[in-house]
């Protein structure tokens, strides 16, 4: 895995998930690999995959089932949709308009398809 | 648990640590950080055994490592910084000495080796250095110790290799290990080792987790200047900028900023770390 952003790496490994679960790659009751299976697998120190884990079970993305392990919850969908839209209402769709206006480019010139 | 006591030892005249104290947790991968000569192969040395302490102590799961019982030996492996050849094949030798270790698995051997690319067939003293380097590397993770100390693990290694050390170390360890890891090398390890001692003349400035360090400390990333920032470096596309972390942002830690701001601000950051 690439780490490029400038967001600390558990939460970037929260994104990852998250964005597997919103293009279906990760189905409603898959497993996931186990901390230490995902920290071997991108090279990150387990007790930071173990923090990613415990943040997306907070927030009911996934759920753990004690000496199996960690699948996906099947409303995690819409609890990632509902979060991601407003992440991009909030943040990320300002910060386009920044640039648009920085650049000059008018809404029209969009082709939206 | 490891209990590091007022620890202190001395070359000569030269006073190398001074009042140590430390206590390293089970289930971590500790970097070992530190300008050249501040004594981390020292500290590495006296917790694995090999060196006395000449004041203080070191207390590995209730043993004194100095007293080299069987128990604790069987079951902690050093990796020095520099390496023996040895007239064997690698897994003549890993058969034959693994079985110093209570936990040496050779299948474990075998696949680290092969994660690294070394052939196990070839005679130690006929290898480069990288290759020899990534046979005792293979060694001590296949060891199963509960105590693993590593002096700069990644020096001589090509760049694959980096990059599968980083994944071994997590693939072959137990869960339950103490792993000291020092090295000059930060980026090699970035995202594996966590939390971060830094070592400075007579003195621990810092040994916190990522966790506490990025609440504690921010680092900015953008363009924008930050007159409040204890640090700042120039990269390519901006700057890294470390300041307090007054709002509770979160953001990546950077160790080698961190490093140079805890230089920087020594006090300070002592007294920000210390509960």
């Amino acid at each position: 895995m690439e780490f490029n952003s400038n967001k600390s790496i558990y939460l970037q490994i929260c994104d990852v998930i998250c964005e597997n679960i919103l293009n279906g790659s990760l189905a409603p009751d898959a497993r996931i690999p186990s901390v230490r299976e995902y920290g071997a697998e991108i090279g990150v120190n387990p007790n930071t995959v173990m923090r990613a884990y415990e943040k997306l079970t907070n927030e009911g993305i996934i759920y753990n089932r004690r000496g199996i392990g960690y699948f996906i919850n099947p409303q995690a969908k819409q609890i990632v949709l509902k979060s991601r839209r407003k992440e991009f209402l909030e943040n990320e769709l300002p910060e386009i308009i920044r640039r648009m206006k920085l650049l000059g480019i008018d809404p029209s010139e969009l082709d939206i398809r | 648990m490891i209990t590091i006591k007022d620890l202190g030892f001395s070359y000569g005249e030269r006073n190398v640590l001074k009042n140590i104290n430390m206590t390293l947790e089970e289930g971590r991968i500790y970097g070992l950080l530190g300008e050249n000569g501040v004594g981390k192969t020292t500290l590495l040395t006296l917790l694995c055994g090999l060196k006395k302490p000449q004041e203080g102590s070191v207390d590995a799961d209730g043993h004194t490592p100095f007293k080299r019982e069987t128990e604790l030996l069987s079951s902690q492996y050093y990796l020095s910084d520099d390496v023996a050849t040895v007239n064997m094949k690698a897994i003549d030798y890993a058969a034959d000495y693994g079985r110093f270790w209570e936990g040496f698995s050779m299948e474990k051997f075998v696949s680290a080796m092969k994660d690294l690319e070394t052939d196990p067939q070839l005679k130690m003293n006929k290898m480069s250095y990288g290759q020899l380097k990534k046979t005792y590397i293979s060694f001590a993770l296949a060891c199963n110790a509960k105590f693993l100390y590593m002096d700069e693990p990644t020096n001589g290694l090509d760049i694959p290799s980096k990059a599968q050390f980083r994944k071994a170390v997590t693939k072959y360890t137990r869960e339950d290990s103490i792993i000291v890891i020092s090295t000059h090398q930060v980026r090699d390890l970035e995202n594996i080792i966590d939390p971060i001692i830094i070592l400075d003349r007579q003195d621990v400035l810092l040994n916190a987790t990522i966790e506490e360090i990025s609440k504690k400390l921010h680092f900015d990333y953008t363009n924008n200047r930050r007159p409040d920032s204890l640090y700042s470096e120039m990269i390519p596309g901006g700057s890294i900028q470390v300041s307090l972390n007054t709002d509770e942002q979160d953001s990546k830690v950077n160790i080698e900023a961190l490093f140079n701001t805890v230089h920087l601000h020594k006090e300070l950051i002592k007294g920000i770390f210390s509960k």
